[in-house]
């Protein structure tokens, strides 16, 4: 599936045709996307669906089989110190060396950057209340998260790259992560990649939206469009039906009876004469949230994939 | 300025605050002249993206809601907004139809619906009658303090 890219001298990450396989499985299928400065790119899939094996690659911890991942038009395999210097990352599990204290942490990481701003760091510390003297082991889930974030920003990096920073962290601790993803973007030309199964979280904070699913990408786009593209029709039969209405172009039909869901893709101009065609009438046409979009585009996947195999 | 998003029904949130502003501003909790929040402050309050804020803030300018100070920041349009009439019916009738399913639901037929307007207009022309002399009254005293504090 091809989307339509922005100029690639203003795409912070610029990845076409990136292609990975572990063993047999295919983990990246053909994925082609473009992150503009300045913007806050949100990438959502279910679990398994090659989004940190895609936030790897921008990292250049993988080096691409087949395609190419640019970051700040440079190679993150062959120029390291280039790309990683001017990223901010933190993973669901931050990889913290347990026995140092949080303020050894902030002279460690320090070290690896040039634009280390310490009384920012110092200010963050305090904001999220982090001892300096505390062993990070010894720090609660929710802390660990946090001084994670904070050894992730305190450079200001030109790019913030969230692994599915908030799962299983309580609200608070989200909260504060929205507000780095916030804080990062509000200062000019700073840019933002997060992966998130939250999409409430990506649908607050979110310029465009990547979905992934069994390694292709399914939607990419402005979440603004994607979600004016996106609507919801109920119909009504005269009788009530057995069995799912078929309506060509619809994501999902769910319903029972006489009532009866859509959700469509751009097809809606051509609904009205089908639904007629069908008996029925569109009594209701209702935007949607992010959340029925992935849901419905995963069920439409997974059984495309299905009828496809077989 | 309070607003609240949320995710769920599907409504982009730049329209959201479009529609919650307009409120604020036609039910009178943002007065005239009053300023709004800076797009920043307003997109740490409500945690959302500032292009978003930014996005909210054009529409609302373009309506003639707001009215962007070069350099000092986002206020109240002076005049009412010149929405056209058009665009006010549509979103009162929103308000009507649901109003009436609501109705229609109780049991409450019209003219009792009708009545009921015809009151509650009654009754929110007095408060505001009240609350102006409250104010009035206020202002007199405070006047007369400082008079006589002099004398």
């Amino acid at each position: 599936m091809k989307f339509p890219s922005p100029s690639s001298a203003e795409a912070v990450v610029a990845i076409t045709d990136l292609f990975r396989r572990f063993g047999p499985k295919t983990v990246l299928n053909n994925v082609s996307l473009y992150v503009p400065r300045g913007s806050v790119f949100g990438l959502v899939g279910e679990n398994g669906a090659g989004k940190t094996t895609l936030i790897k690659h921008i990292l250049g911890l993988l080096r691409a089989e087949a395609g190419s991942v640019r970051v700040f038009g440079l190679d993150p395999v062959a120029d390291p110190v280039g790309v990683l210097g001017r990223i901010g990352y933190l993973s669901e599990q931050p990889d913290l060396p347990g026995w140092m204290r949080v303020e050894e942490l902030l002279r460690y990481t320090q070290a690896f950057y040039p634009n280390w701003d310490m009384a920012y760091a110092e200010k963050l510390r305090e904001q999220f209340g982090l001892a300096p003297g505390a062993r990070l082991k010894t720090l609660s889930k929710g802390q660990q998260a946090k001084a994670g974030l904070l050894a992730a920003q305190a450079h200001r990096p030109e790019l913030l790259l969230l692994d599915e920073p908030s799962s299983g962290l309580d609200p608070i601790v989200r909260r504060d992560i929205l507000e780095a993803v916030i804080r990062t973007v509000s200062e000019e030309g700073r840019t933002v990649f997060f992966s998130s199964h939250l999409l409430e979280e990506i649908e607050r904070v979110s310029d465009y939206v990547a979905m992934l699913h069994q390694g292709h990408l399914v939607l990419c786009g402005p979440l603004d469009d994607i979600k004016a593209q996106h609507r919801r029709f109920m119909l009504s039969f005269a009788t009530p039906q057995s069995k799912p209405p078929v309506i060509a172009g619809a994501l999902s039909v769910t319903g029972a009876g006489r009532e009866w869901a859509v959700i469509c893709n751009g097809t809606r101009n051509e609904l009205p004469a089908i639904v007629t065609a069908l008996g029925a009438r569109i009594i209701e046409e209702q935007a949607v949230s992010l959340n029925d979009i992935f849901v419905a585009q995963a069920g439409t996947a997974t059984t495309a994939e299905t009828t496809s195999s077989v | 300025m309070q607003i609240h998003i949320t995710s769920n029904d599907g409504v982009p949130i730049y329209v959201q605050i479009v529609n919650q502003v307009k409120h604020l501003v036609a039910s009178g909790r943002l007065a005239p002249g009053e300023e709004i929040p800076p797009i920043r402050a307003l997109a740490d309050q409500l945690l959302v993206n500032p292009n978003t804020v930014a996005r909210a803030y054009l529409e609302l300018e373009r309506a003639g809601v707001v009215t962007k100070r070069h350099g000092s920041g986002t206020y109240v349009s002076e005049t009412p907004s010149p929405l056209s009439r058009r665009e006010k019916l549509k979103v009162l009738t929103q308000r009507v139809d649901s109003l009436l399913v609501e109705a229609g639901h109780l049991d409450i037929d019209l003219p009792e619906v009708i009545e009921l307007l015809h009151e509650r207009q009654e009754v929110i022309r007095r408060e505001a009658a009240k609350a102006a002399g409250a104010d009035a009254r206020q202002r007199v005293p405070a006047n007369q303090t400082s008079s006589g504090s002099k004398g």
